[in-house]
């Protein structure tokens, strides 16, 4: 091995990487506040980066179909439990947030897909087809369980993953798509050429990293979330609203989820189900960082990301089998580490 | 599709697997025992094929396969397979990698079966046409970068590449070698030649190569090209039916298939009443000697030894160039 086959490979561990991480982050946020392994994390990926390529060929993703239907099934239930508890007040609010919303989300992409504007707003439009969908997610499938056991919301977690999985075949195809870069532009280091897309994968990576240290410490919402991640009945009896930080956890691991979309799109060929392997490494991140430390699972996610991209040179055939191989000597350390305190019961 | 094959009225049944192996057995165990049909056909998924010609063998019934398994005459004895054996379709790329004077060869294609068979198929025939095949990376359709393989290549420094991954996901390592700076031919195989695969890789995959059926280009054709007839015909007829740009090489096997059965069908009805065991024998027999039908994919004589009995008239190379594929001249 040569020295500028190790830089290639550790540029295009740390762009890996630093993508491995953002979703690793995502997952710990989400474990740690509502106990929820969230195995779709994968598919707001795919969403997001399959919704890019559409949007520049001219077409109407089929995303806003899922958002649409998914706000009408949470309006849905909202709606039966208002009608319930007789507490008609509560249906404007239903109908703006469920079905207004992502009906002019949708309209508002259906007349601007063929006019193919910059490529910057149809990122933001991309934004404003996912995002939404992480706090409905939350409102059809985990709310009415919240308090269930860690297995039960896995289960679930599973089940909303096939469903996803399912709907994007249905939307997508099953013929992978490849966006445009950003920036096509390209930097000589030595003898390794850095694409200005990977620098972008990092450097947003970097940024978002900052915004959510900034937001879980300067905040009052970061606060609060922490507070429940921490303690969950500890936080209610101080007047946290559970329920909120659940739907605002769900947003931010939807908004990363979109964002890590937008920025690999350009780099490979996306299929409908491809987010998923890339939401499996970003949890074997977390777990290499021990499933509780927002900065060791950053690490975690960038030694998968060095480890996939060295493996996939020496043994390109067993390069899964190395990464996923990874988190049982961890998974065995942290289980013996662990005094085993069922903390869940109420 | 015909009303009649060899003058007897058919009647077609379509049963779906959804991609199931163990579906398309049960399948093909229902239209054999309930609907009695006289012959199966289909499966373009190669599990499926296998669990259909098993079902085939028991039940003494003509299976006509649209995967390329490599048929064992002696093992499935009712199994004939409609497309191009790999072996056939990369000896098309070994002969134009000979051409070209390419000596070593690198290799990358999936970490699954169809890579398997590509890197066999390219490794065996590189005795014959004096090149050695240097590498063996793998990588998943869902791999997000291949830069490791890509680089295991280039450090190899091969005259060219052949690329074992199928559809759109043969683009991944082609774009990576290009932006890595790879100077070599490389060569694709017949499972990635569609639009999408071009509409991926944009570019960067501009002078990719790969073997297909004649009925992708049957405009480009020499007028004296065996199948230009009835592909250029298929061609028409698909495409008014399913839109401008649909064509595709399993639309054909299936096409062939009929085809097949069409010419095998007077034989073995001058033998016995179809319906009845003695047909179904009579036409097992009938098309292993069955002599030059000519398909919309190439002209097939199977015999006894080979249930296929296509030869290189069902195969041409070809080229993205300006964004489609062409015919290489």
């Amino acid at each position: 091995m040569t020295t500028d086959i190790f830089l290639w490979l550790t540029q295009d561990g740390v762009t890996n990487g630093a993508i491995y991480a953002l979703l690793a982050l995502a997952l710990l946020l989400v474990f740690t506040v509502t106990r929820v392994i969230f195995v779709p994390q994968g598919e707001f990926i795919t969403f997001a980066a399959l919704s890019l390529s559409l949007l520049e060929a001219g077409r109407t993703p089929g995303t806003i179909y899922i958002l649409m239907i998914a706000g009408l099934a949470a309006a849905a239930i909202e709606a039966f439990g208002a009608l319930r508890e007789r507490a008609w007040r509560r249906l404007p609010r239903i109908v703006l947030l469920y079905v207004v919303l992502p009906v002019a989300v949708a309209a508002l992409v259906a007349w601007a897909a063929p006019r193919r504007f910059d490529q910057w707003i149809q990122a933001l439009l991309v934004l404003a087809m996912v995002v939404p969908l992480g706090p409905i997610l939350y409102r059809i499938a985990y709310q009415p369980l919240a308090n269930a056991s860690v297995l039960v919301l896995f289960i679930v977690s599973m089940a909303v993953h096939y469903v996803l999985t399912g709907l994007s075949l249905v939307f997508f195809g099953g013929e992978g798509l490849r966006s445009r870069a950003f920036w096509d532009a390209k930097f000589k280091l030595g003898v390794v050429e850095i694409s200005a897309q990977s620098i972008w994968v990092v450097a947003a990576s970097v940024a978002l990293i900052l915004a959510l240290w900034f937001l879980f410490e300067r905040s009052i919402y970061g606060k609060a979330l922490r507070a429940t991640a921490m303690n969950r009945v500890g936080a209610r009896l101080v007047g946290i609203p559970i329920v909120m930080m659940g739907h605002l956890s769900f947003l931010l691991a939807a908004f990363i989820g979109a964002v890590s979309g937008i920025l690999i799109a350009p780099i490979t060929t996306l299929y409908y189900d491809t987010g998923f392997l890339i939401g499996l490494k970003g949890f074997v991140g977390a777990i290499l960082g021990g499933m509780g430390s927002y900065p060791l699972a950053a690490l975690g996610s960038l030694v998968v990301g060095l480890l996939e991209s060295f493996s996939s040179f020496w043994a390109s055939a067993f390069k899964e089998v190395i990464v996923f191989t990874l988190i049982i000597p961890m998974l065995a350390w942290l289980s013996l580490r662990s005094h085993h305190v069922e903390e869940e019961e109420e | 599709m015909p009303k009649t094959l060899g003058g007897q009225p058919v009647k077609y049944i379509i049963l779906e697997d959804g991609s199931d192996a163990t579906n398309a057995g049960k399948n093909a165990r229902k239209l054999i025992t309930e609907d009695k049909v006289d012959v199966v056909m289909g499966s373009n998924g190669v599990p499926s094929s296998l669990q259909i010609a098993q079902v085939a063998a028991e039940t003494q019934t003509p299976y006509l396969c649209l995967t390329p398994i490599a048929v064992k005459p002696e093992q499935y004895k009712w199994t004939f397979s409609v497309p191009q054996p790999t072996e056939l379709m990369m000896g098309a790329v070994a002969e134009h990698m000979k051409a070209n004077g390419v000596k070593s060869v690198g290799f990358i294609g999936f970490s699954d079966g169809w890579g398997d068979l590509m890197y066999n198929a390219t490794s065996s025939l590189g005795a014959k046409y004096g090149y050695k095949v240097v590498t063996n990376e793998r990588y998943a359709r869902a791999d997000t970068s291949v830069t490791g393989q890509v680089l295991k290549i280039m450090a190899a420094s091969p005259d060219a590449v052949v690329v074992g991954g199928s559809g759109t996901g043969g683009a991944l390592p082609h774009v990576a070698l290009v932006e890595r700076g790879y100077k070599g031919r490389i060569y694709h195989n017949h499972g990635t030649v569609n639009a999408e695969f071009i509409k991926v890789g944009g570019k960067n995959v501009e002078g990719a190569i790969a073997p297909t059926g004649p009925l992708i280009v049957p405009e480009e054709l020499p007028a004296n090209h065996a199948t230009k007839a009835v592909s250029l015909d298929f061609t028409k007829r698909y495409e008014a039916a399913f839109g401008a740009g649909t064509r595709n090489g399993f639309a054909g096997y299936s096409n062939d298939a009929v085809m097949l059965l069409g010419a095998a069908i007077p034989e073995a009805a001058k033998k016995a009443k179809p319906g009845t065991p003695e047909f179904r024998a009579a036409l097992r027999d009938a098309l292993e000697n069955v002599k030059n039908v000519i398909g919309a994919h190439g002209v097939y004589s199977p015999t006894a030894a080979n249930h296929n009995g296509l030869d290189e008239r069902a195969r041409v190379l070809v080229r993205v160039e300006s964004g489609t594929w062409r015919l290489m001249k």
